[in-house]
């Protein structure tokens, strides 16, 4: 039996062709990257070696502060809503819903599939001004607060509310179900000895149940950032990255970068700066959580 | 919503007892209990189900009002009300999209682009699995965590040397771009995934099978694959969802008008007509959501399951 388990030539044949591809496509391409970083030109005008010109224009380029700025600015605020609004969902699917619960899981969770293009197609005619009103302006006319008219997809300030509105209502049904899945997992025992003591209602949930829920929580957190970090496909759709500069995140100034000026040097340099600060963000996460925990 | 009730009923018989272990302390048995009681505790619900109405408000009403609009003539957008319904049904703005707008030509290339990448996905994914979780060698770990590692990698950091590689193997502008792409993206998670479930299968069986004079081939297709197929259509319905919803991807590889994906080609449709012609762009938006919408309503609770596996184990 050890025999077959150990079939050498066996194991070559199941493992290689999946590890061969995903080197091909995932591994390689990460180690190239790197070194696309102290290169500059395109695949049309060749390359020549830089040395570290690509990161010393990273820190002097006003576009790259600002294109941070507006990411992490974006997934704080994103993942604060979808994570809190996901939480009380999950509260309300388990304290109040219980067993009615599985037609408001399963309906407040599909906005997760739909493509992103649509979604955002649809939320920019909601919002839209021109050529006619969409359906917030329109109702804003009809409660007669035509000072609150405005363009909400062409000024920075609101244009990143949408973008935060559009995203959070697309994920929170799936924190809700993730968190939601970790809630029903505290044994009962533990929450009737709480009430015992006498703790209830907001205490009961901030000192008994978060806590348990800390590590389920920690994964939700984790995942959301490391999403809303990498954001391209809403504010492609829904913006393009304007008014001007306002709403561009790193993925979005790495893309341009390298495919509309033909700078795959620095375009991998800011690839690798959103890949260190998903990192780096993650580290963080990890670690003040440990501490909490000691 | 009776389909979705069987389901969880017959593909998780797990959180049943959890449900009732919720109910015992939950403070609405206590006031049921109680009969007095219960027309103040319907007035304490109240805001809760208001909460609830407001919520589902929210998720569905814009799909409604989605799918009215997608029927309405361009003049009704801007002569009546936005939330009126359609005077008649358009079907025309759905016949100028489909053809007009090539959404018809977009759907037929999502299609020759994901199914095939799924295809390749699985073939390659389950040997690989059932290599790293019954198989016996050195190296397994490590190779776990090389897969492990794909699973967070920033997409953008792949795009620059991959637009390479297809550069110079006159790849750009073929349906190969993706499909290779794709395949590769797809591996981390389900190959992860696929080990996890030839994990979850119980060794002394594979033992028995391997006693009773199985080899490696008959281990692999008649016993392990057969316990693993349910598992096998929620991975694959996972990377569905996430492969027919690329647009990174497609925007990168393809710029040929001819072979743009749905997501892809919707942007661009929008670009060019969703400005002034509401209806048709509806329509667009209307065939782009609702074959989705239709494949999660039939499938929903394995699809939940799925998608949220994959980020508690990413």
């Amino acid at each position: 039996m050890e025999q077959i388990l150990h079939n050498r030539r066996a194991i070559v044949l199941l493992m290689g062709p999946a590890l061969l591809v995903y080197s091909g496509v995932v591994l390689l391409p990460i180690v190239w990257s790197l070194v696309y970083t102290f290169f500059e030109g395109n695949v049309i005008g060749g390359f020549h070696f830089v040395g570290l010109q690509n990161y010393r224009q990273l820190l002097s380029d006003a576009a790259f502060w600002q294109a941070l700025v507006f990411t992490l600015k974006y997934a704080v605020t994103v993942t604060a809503g979808q994570i809190m609004l996901g939480l009380l969902l999950a509260l309300l699917y388990v304290f109040y819903l219980r067993r009615a619960s599985a037609l408001v899981r399963t309906l407040v969770f599909f906005p997760v599939v739909l493509p992103t293009v649509a979604v955002a197609q649809l939320f920019a005619k909601i919002f839209a001004i021109a050529p006619q009103y969409g359906l917030v302006n329109a109702g804003l006319a009809l409660l007669h607060l035509d000072g609150w008219i405005q363009a909400w997809l062409g000024q920075g300030s609101t244009a990143f509310w949408v973008l935060a509105l559009m995203d959070i209502w697309r994920a929170m049904g799936f924190y809700a179900v993730l968190l939601y899945a970790g809630l029903v997992e505290i044994p009962a025992e533990l929450i009737e000895a709480a009430r015992v003591d006498g703790a209830s209602g907001l205490r009961l949930v901030w000192h008994v149940i978060l806590p348990l829920l800390l590590p389920i929580l920690l994964s939700a957190l984790i995942f959301s950032i490391n999403g809303t970090l990498k954001v391209f496909d809403s504010i492609l759709a829904l913006t393009g990255g304007g008014p001007g500069q306002a709403t561009t995140p790193l993925t979005l100034y790495m893309f341009n970068t390298a495919f509309s000026y033909g700078q795959y040097g620095y375009g991998s340099t800011l690839a690798m700066a959103l890949a260190v600060l998903s990192l780096m963000v993650t580290i963080v996460i990890f670690g003040s959580a440990r501490r909490d925990v000691a | 919503m009776m389909r979705s009730d069987v389901a969880a009923r017959s593909s998780r018989p797990a959180p049943a007892p959890v449900f009732t272990r919720v109910a015992r302390w939950s403070p609405r048995s206590r006031s049921q209990r109680q009969p007095r009681r219960r027309r103040l505790s319907w007035l304490r619900r109240l805001p809760v189900r208001l909460l609830l109405l407001l919520l589902l408000t929210i998720e569905i009403y814009p799909l409604i009002w989605l799918l009215l609009s997608s029927f309405k003539e361009d003049a009704e957008f801007s002569l009546r009300p936005l939330w009126a319904l359609p005077a008649g049904l358009h079907w025309q703005n759905y016949v100028e999209a489909w053809t007009t707008g090539n959404i018809g030509l977009y759907f037929l290339n999502s299609v020759l682009t994901v199914f095939p990448a799924l295809a390749l996905i699985l073939a390659l994914s389950v040997p690989a699995g059932f290599a790293l979780e019954v198989m016996r060698w050195r190296g397994r770990n490590l190779v776990l965590l090389l897969f492990l590692a794909g699973i967070m990698v920033p997409l953008q950091i792949l795009l620059l040397p991959l637009f390479t590689i297809y550069f110079h193997l006159d790849l750009i502008d073929t349906r190969w771009a993706l499909i290779i792409t794709y395949t590769g993206f797809g591996l981390p998670l389900t190959v992860f995934l696929m080990a996890g479930y030839f994990k979850a299968i119980p060794r002394e069986l594979l033992e028995a099978a391997i006693l009773d004079g199985a080899g490696l081939v008959q281990l692999f297709l008649r016993v392990a694959v057969p316990l693993v197929s349910n598992g096998l259509v929620t991975v694959a319905l996972v990377q569905f969802f996430f492969l027919w919803n690329d647009l990174l991807f497609s925007l990168t590889f393809i710029s040929n008008d001819q072979l743009r994906t749905i997501q892809t080609g919707l942007l661009n449709f929008t670009g060019q007509y969703g400005q002034v012609a509401w209806g048709p762009t509806f329509a667009a938006v209307s065939l782009a959501v609702f074959p989705t919408l239709l494949l999660y309503l039939l499938l929903n609770q394995r699809v939940i399951k799925g998608l949220t596996a994959g980020a508690l184990k990413g």
